[in-house]
């Protein structure tokens, strides 16, 4: 085997007994890259020489532990210290922030060696890839399908192995839904386990940092050094992390598993819903408990996300107006015409028009009836699953209602394209863990399970996840890109 | 103003709270800095910073709402008030709109010897913007820089019921929180830094109407002064406005201190909806009682409480002890000074007098200048004691002003003891009436002006120094006897 | 809930996004045709519930009054699009 097909604990181990050089492994995933991106499209920047450079300053140091001297891959949302930083936008084209986020120097301060930065929905918002103002990432198991959205990059980059694992975001899905359509492992932790400080900011309180990787295992060794308090973030939890590898023992019994009715609707794939329940099933072999529930409001979470979102969103992209970085229009004549038009020339069209819908939502005479509303109903939908987890560990439902779609099928509707996002919603309004394992395949598409726990127990999460892969070979499954 | 209109004016005050960090950083709030050496990027709003507070800021709050006689609700929050303009970096500033951390209140007010209760509305915490700096004027200007030191700086905006009805009161109200703001020592209130603003909401009605007139906001008010000319213009303004049929608009004006007139600011582009929601980055403000009570009982003494002490303790009149209590430092000299000479009176003439003079002369704050409470003390004593005269002290007083020197060496360096010796000024006094007859003649035939004359002329023999009721006597005995 | 030109103009206006004619009339559709989805919420009943507006139930989160470094000004103004005398500059007010 490669040594990119390998799994961060693999590498960790073959590192630990020196039979590998960290260098080795970073040779030999741009190697990968060089052969596989043309077809990917995964990367807005690679950062190969710096990656050589620290792989060999960790090799002379010869100190391996952790993922010291392992590639990884950040979601171009992260502000990483003197390399560009765009968030997927013309806006921030050259933008080089001059400070790191607090998630990536915790990689780094472990000696994780970073490869690039990763495509993106422009400002995370979309659940495509497809809104990067650069170009489209191609799903790796499919490359006329998408890869998903907005961690595209990342999800794609990880089911392509060229990087073990990355960091994505996730505001409405973007970790979950990826990961599902790329057939790899996605956490989006509780909001606040893990620092939002240099991350850039679309929704606040939906925002949460999370992992991709190959495997539960390497998803819980990196939660295991993102997660945490940062003092610089007045939201990130003082609540103390476990170590989320102590627990991976394959062991469910007496595991109560509920899954929501209102998530195996008609408007999920026939395939898909199969795929669900046939992994319930194996979880009940496996000693879980497993009973229907409802959620009764959960088709309210999508339209009150969908004012949530832009409208906190519509304050945090107000500070791109071409005064202190950034994109700036020099043709405009006076102040307010070049933020106006410094505005319209930097952002793509999903982006302007969250923008507005979110102004819209917030401006007098409809902050009640809009923002308001929804903020309402966000309390309601937490209230729906704060009652179920009074009863069950853990929920489980399909992530995502279809298979990866096609490159520029869903680019008429905006609506449509919010509906893919319908089952992850929910656990961000609720701010609570969500994970989406492999679990299955339609048409040699991967199908995702997502498993949604009680706030601050990921470990239960990974726990069950663990378990189910352990017990199944999909996390062995790799998509065939015509080369090797 | 005529009989027919009465003015409203409310007052929004803007203070800088004494904190060595901003709001939501830890950047200096130094004043003077370089332009932008004092920054990072939270707070100038660059991609992915949050905003972390500081606690100092919420303690000098509540301190203020206590001396304001605030209401200090148990719960408080932040939120985002929304808006464009390139001295705010996120194009939000941080404030709090509908849970502010002090609620109703008021200030108690003295203008000519009439009191008068203000009424605080509200106070709230929010975060000062940078600096726009012009070629020229606003107006004119081909471009702009921007500084953003003080973006960040944390403020309190304190918001007062539209309770005065001249331009008079505006200041006395404006005067009085200064005082309280120094006393309470939140704010080192120095307009002239731009510690302290003042916005006026002007608008007048018909006497005897309940329903407010249109306001208009006056901006740009950089003095005491300033804030009552704009007033009285404004109202005059209005006042004539409406005689001529026209209807007032409501706006925002600006001070011109040039022309002495308010211009509007109105821009036809600005839609001031500022679309408030809650700071989803700041987790709201629980105030348990303990902590309001632990912060009252280490309140000082406020201007209020002072007065009242100088007027029981010691039987000044109350325009004497409000001025000695308009700044904590005034008190401080004042009560120092009455520890070496316990004649308060005397000691109010000399503050408010001569020292008040010499310190408006040259733009001076008590503790900036070079007299300090045991020079003055010591000069009293030497009047007292009549080793110098009224009038010396006076020269002597600039003197130590200027220098900084002691009265002592002063009075030793330019030999100014008064002279109080009989066997002194005998000869001299006898030496001037001999020297005019004529004038002696003058002043046997009841002329009042001739012993002017003779003093006049003793004084310029003796260089001022004579003391002049020793003068007195031992002239009109030698007149006698001539 | 079908948007006027007019309303999508002010909008335009507070988010500070200029737009063409045709912008302003595909946006205001597919705007309205979002808002139209949220007015779902309006069949649920919501006047005794508490809006959420904080995740996490922690209050008083605070940082003590020292000064840190600020960070260096060439580093500050780097991304700058345009600067003059250590400051951002931009072109005219009015």
């Amino acid at each position: 085997m490669e040594l990119f097909e390998l799994t961060l604990h693999e590498l960790q181990e073959r590192l630990a007994r020196r039979e590998i050089t960290s260098e080795e492994i970073v040779k030999s995933i741009f190697t990968r890259i060089n052969r596989v991106e043309a077809k990917v499209k995964a990367f807005i920047t690679l950062t190969e020489e710096s990656a050589l450079q620290k792989a060999r300053e960790i090799d002379t140091g010869g100190k391996y532990s952790g993922i010291a001297g392992i590639p990884l891959g950040l979601k171009d949302i992260f502000c990483t210290r003197g390399v560009k930083t765009t968030c997927g936008s013309r806006i921030l084209e050259n933008f080089v922030p001059a400070y790191e986020s607090t998630a990536s120097r915790r990689l780094h301060e472990q000696q994780g060696v970073l490869a690039g930065k990763l495509n993106m929905d422009e400002f995370a918002m979309g659940s495509s890839t497809e809104n990067s103002a650069f170009f489209a990432t191609h799903n790796p198991w499919d490359l006329t399908r998408v890869p998903g959205g907005s961690s595209g990059g990342s999800a794609a980059a990880v089911a392509a192995d060229e990087v073990p694992f990355a960091l994505g975001t996730d505001t409405g899905g973007s970790i979950r839904q990826p990961a599902s359509y790329c057939g790899v492992v996605g956490m989006k932790p509780t909001y606040g386990r893990v620092s939002r400080w240099g991350v850039i900011a679309f929704a606040s309180s939906l925002d949460q940092v999370g992992v991709f990787s190959k495997d539960v295992r390497d998803n819980a060794l990196v939660m295991n050094i993102i997660a945490g308090h940062d003092p610089l973030d007045s939201t990130s939890a003082a609540i103390e992390v476990p170590d989320y590898t102590s627990n991976l023992d394959g062991d469910v019994k007496g595991l109560r598993i509920a899954y929501p009715r209102e998530y195996f609707g008609p408007g999920i794939d026939s395939a898909i819903t199969q795929s669900i329940k046939k992994a319930l099933l194996k979880y009940e072999e496996m000693g879980a408990v497993v009973e229907e529930v409802s959620l009764p409001h959960s088709e309210y979470a999508l339209p009150a996300y969908y004012l949530v979102a832009p409208a906190e969103a519509s304050a945090n992209l107000a500070r791109f107006d071409g005064v202190r970085y950034g994109y700036r229009d020099f043709e405009a004549e006076n102040v307010v015409s070049m933020f106006s038009q410094t505005r319209a020339q930097g952002f793509g069209d999903e982006v302007k028009r969250r923008i507005m819908l979110g102004t819209y939502a917030l401006s007098s005479g409809y902050y009640d009836a809009y923002y308001l509303k929804a903020l309402k109903v966000r309390r309601l939908i937490a209230n729906d699953f704060a009652k179920v987890f009074s009863d069950f560990d853990m929920i489980v439902s399909p992530t995502t209602p279809t298979v990866a779609f096609k490159l520029g099928e869903q680019a008429g509707d905006p609506l449509t394209l919010y509906m893919n996002d319908i089952l992850t919603v929910p656990i961000n309004m609720a701010g609570l863990p969500g994970m989406s394992i492999p679990c299955g395949f339609e048409q040699g598409l991967p199908i995702g399970m997502q498993l949604i726990g009680k706030a601050f127990d990921e470990a239960t999460l990974y726990k069950a996840a663990y378990a189910f892969e352990q017990n199944t070979e999909y996390h062995t499954m790799k998509p065939d890109l015509g080369v090797k | 103003m005529s009989k027919d209109f009465e003015i409203v004016i409310g007052l929004e005050v803007h203070a800088e709270l004494k904190t060595q960090t901003k709001i939501f950083c830890a950047c200096s709030t130094a004043f003077g800095a370089e332009p932008n050496t004092q920054t990072c990027p939270v707070c100038a709003g660059f991609p992915g910073m949050l905003p972390v507070l500081n606690e100092l800021v919420v303690e000098l709050a509540i301190k203020t709402g206590l001396a304001l006689h605030s209401e200090i609700p148990e719960l408080c929050k932040f939120d985002r008030k929304n808006y464009f303009y390139p001295d705010s970096p996120k194009a939000y500033q941080i404030s709090q709109f509908d849970l502010p951390v002090c609620v109703g209140g008021y200030l108690d007010i003295d203008v000519n010897g009439q009191k008068k209760r203000v009424g605080i509305t509200r106070a709230h915490m929010e975060e000062d913007a940078g600096k726009l700096v012009h070629q020229g004027d606003i107006t004119t200007t081909p471009f702009s820089l921007v500084d953003l030191n003080r973006c960040g700086v944390p403020l309190l905006e304190i918001v007062s019921e539209p309770d005065m009805r001249s331009a008079q009161e505006a200041r006395a109200y404006l005067e009085k929180l200064r005082s309280m703001l120094l006393f309470a020592g939140v704010s080192d209130c120095k307009m002239q830094e731009g510690s302290l603003r003042c916005d006026a909401n002007v608008s007048i009605r018909p006497c005897g109407q309940k329903e407010y007139g249109t306001r208009t906001e006056i901006k740009n008010l950089n003095s005491f002064r300033a804030l009552e000319r704009a007033i009285e213009y404004e109202a005059n303004r209005q006042k004539e406005a409406l005689e001529d049929g026209e209807i007032i608009v409501q706006e925002t004006r600006t001070w011109d201190e040039e022309k002495q007139l308010t211009r509007s600011m109105r821009s036809k582009e600005e839609a001031h909806d500022y679309r408030y929601f809650p700071e989803p980055d700041l987790p709201p403000l629980k105030i348990s009682r303990e902590w309001v009570d632990k912060i009252r009982g280490q309140m000082p003494e406020m201007p209020d409480q002072a007065q009242s002490r100088l007027v029981e303790e010691y039987g000044l009149p109350e325009y004497d002890a409000g001025l000695l209590t308009l700044t904590p430092e005034n008190l401080s000299f004042f009560d120092q000074c009455l520890k070496e000479y316990p004649d308060a009176k005397t000691v109010s003439n000399w503050m408010m007098g001569e020292l008040g003079r010499l310190l408006n002369q040259n733009n001076l704050e008590i503790d900036e200048c070079n007299i300090k409470p045991s020079h003055l003390v010591q000069m009293l004593k030497a009047i007292e004691d009549g080793s110098i005269s009224g009038k010396m002290a006076k020269a002597i007083f600039e003197e130590m002003f200027i220098s900084g020197k002691s009265p002592a060496l002063i009075i030793k360096e330019k030999g100014l003891v008064q002279i109080s010796d009989e066997g002194t000024l005998l000869p001299v006094i006898e030496d001037i009436v001999k020297a005019n007859p004529r004038v002696v003649e003058d002043y046997k035939n009841g002329k009042d002006k001739a012993l002017g004359f003779f003093i006049g002329q003793i004084m310029k023999f003796t260089r001022g120094q004579a003391n002049p009721a020793l003068v007195n006597k031992l002239l009109k005995e030698c007149l006698d006897r001539q | 809930m079908a948007l006027t030109i007019k309303e999508v103009e002010h909008v335009a206006l507070l988010a500070r996004l200029s737009l063409s004619e045709d912008e302003k009339k595909r946006f205001g559709e597919q705007l309205s045709s979002i808002l139209n989805y949220a007015d779902n919420l309006n069949s649920l009943p919501t006047d005794d519930i508490e809006p959420l507006t904080h995740i996490l139930s922690v209050n008083n989160v605070f940082r003590t009054d020292e000064i840190k470094p600020s960070m260096g000004r060439d580093e500050m103004l780097a991304n700058a699009p345009q600067a003059e005398n250590s400051q951002y500059k931009v072109p005219k007010i009015m």
